[in-house]
């Protein structure tokens, strides 16, 4: 284990700022991209149902 | 003009739009590819005469100095055959260490000396936990003595 | 129904059974059924290497903590590239074989491949400020990152703006071969030309100058992001199927799709 307490953890040894802000925004992209597919797909569901 | 042309000059001139800019890419791509100069191209006249340009290499152990203002460094940048006295007021990087790589952004004056207005850290790509770099460091101290000894004992011998 | 599918019936019955599923009607369900077992895995190699990477891998002797950044970093940019690669391949086939699914297939694969280029090139720009001592540079591997962001945002840009989708996928298809000449330049570009960007710690020809369990982190979150990429590749391509097939008798004859 390499964290004594959870401070230590999101501290970083002082780079929390870069750590967490490359692992935040790779999550929100993920995130962000799964979003957008289910909104596609949605619209999608809702123009079909409207032809048929 | 029938939607098909139409189309087709669509494309053509997409297509004529890409390797233009493809070519001013390229081009700012070329003139960034030699992205530092080492002490040896520098003293061969391979670095541009009297422009900014970057001076790449490693910091000379026990060479940093730090000026009584506290921001004020001079080292030395050196790739074992020759090296060049650098000076620079700034903060230097968190990896910027004796011994380890380096490249500044500067000129070089007429007294040899190059003025830095950046300093870079240009770290290796080996990762380790610090007790297995320190092994590492021992186990090369001690190989430089073994090669030393029997340096030694050879010239003894004769 | 035309001779083409015609053809892929007969393929498969002289036993080419995997050549059925280039028809967008038979790869339609098997995507389908696909998406879930690689979106379980993407979750449990990701927690792996999480766990590995934050929890067991060691300090860095030289970058302390902020190293940690590699297990995003260095798979994003594999990614960028390999799903690029991967790209241009969809679309050469399409381009030789004529086959619908194939340009359906690039265009699935270029909004993740753009986003994992913009994840390594943020992460690299969050690292490179503490370690290198600058946001950004414009060295031969950033450059060429760059570049193929632009490629990504091209392709997507280029096909969007033809309407004929047979016709977008001839154009993206040149485009994406075209700009397939970067992906190399990327990978040897801190061997061929001095950059600021430190060398490959992990290649075919040599041993990997890491420590074990920073490697096995690493290589974990990459197979977590393979996982990933073809979960949601799989899902944009049976919706671009949809969109494009709703007309067909086949997507009729499914309800619209659903």
């Amino acid at each position: 284990m390499n964290w004594g307490s959870v401070d230590g953890f999101f501290h970083m040894g002082g780079y929390g700022l870069f750590v967490w802000g490359s692992y935040g925004v790779g999550l929100l992209c993920i995130a962000l991209e799964v979003i957008a597919l289910r909104m596609r797909a949605r619209r999608l569901a809702r123009t079909a149902g409207g032809e048929a | 003009m029938k939607p098909r042309h139409k189309r087709l000059v669509a494309v053509v001139v997409g297509v004529a739009a890409l390797a233009v800019s493809a070519a001013l890419v390229l081009n700012a791509f070329r003139s960034n590819l030699v992205f530092f100069f080492s002490p040896s191209e520098v003293a061969e006249n391979k670095a541009p005469q009297g422009r900014t340009f970057r001076l790449g290499g490693l910091v000379e152990k026990g060479s940093l100095k730090r000026a009584a203002d506290g921001l004020t460094v001079s080292f030395v940048v050196t790739d074992t055959a020759k090296s060049i006295p650098v000076r620079y007021t700034g903060i230097l990087p968190d990896l910027f260490k004796e011994g380890k790589g380096v490249v500044a952004q500067g000129q070089l004056g007429a007294d040899g000396v190059f003025t830095a207005k950046e300093v870079l850290a240009k770290h290796d790509e080996n990762y380790m936990a610090p007790e297995a770099a320190e092994a590492v460091e021992k186990a090369r101290q001690a190989h430089e003595r073994a090669v030393k000894s029997m340096a030694q004992s050879a010239a003894g011998a004769k | 129904m035309s001779t083409k599918e015609l053809d892929f019936g007969e393929h498969a019955a002289r036993g080419e059974w995997w050549l059925r599923y280039a028809a967008p009607q038979a790869f339609f369900p098997l995507a389908g059924r696909l998406i879930p077992y690689f979106v379980v895995l993407a979750v449990v190699f990701a927690a792996c290497g999480l766990y590995l990477g934050f929890f067991v891998a060691p300090t860095d002797f030289q970058q302390g903590e902020a190293y940690r950044i590699i297990f995003l970093h260095v798979p994003a940019a594999w990614m960028s590239m390999f799903l690029y690669v991967v790209m241009a391949l969809w679309g050469a086939l399409g381009f030789v074989l004529n086959t619908r699914l194939s340009g359906m297939m690039a265009s699935a694969i270029a909004p993740t491949g753009a986003l994992f280029t913009f994840i390594a090139l943020w992460t690299g720009a969050l690292w490179g400020k503490p370690t290198w001592g600058t946001w950004w540079v414009w060295d031969a591997r950033l450059t060429s990152e760059l570049i193929l962001l632009f490629l990504y945002v091209g392709f997507i840009a280029l096909k969007a703006s033809i309407d004929d989708p047979r016709r977008a996928d001839r154009a993206g298809a040149v485009l994406a071969l075209v700009g397939v000449v970067n992906v190399p330049i990327i990978y040897f570009s801190v061997q061929w030309w001095n950059t600021l960007h430190q060398g490959a710690s992990v290649s075919l020809t040599r041993s990997p100058s890491m420590a074990t369990t920073m490697l096995w982190g690493m290589l974990l979150m990459a197979l977590a992001a393979w996982m990933y990429a073809i979960a949601v590749c799989l899902a944009r391509v049976r919706l671009i199927i949809r969109e494009r097939e709703r007309e067909m008798a086949w997507m009729r004859e499914l309800g619209g799709g659903e």
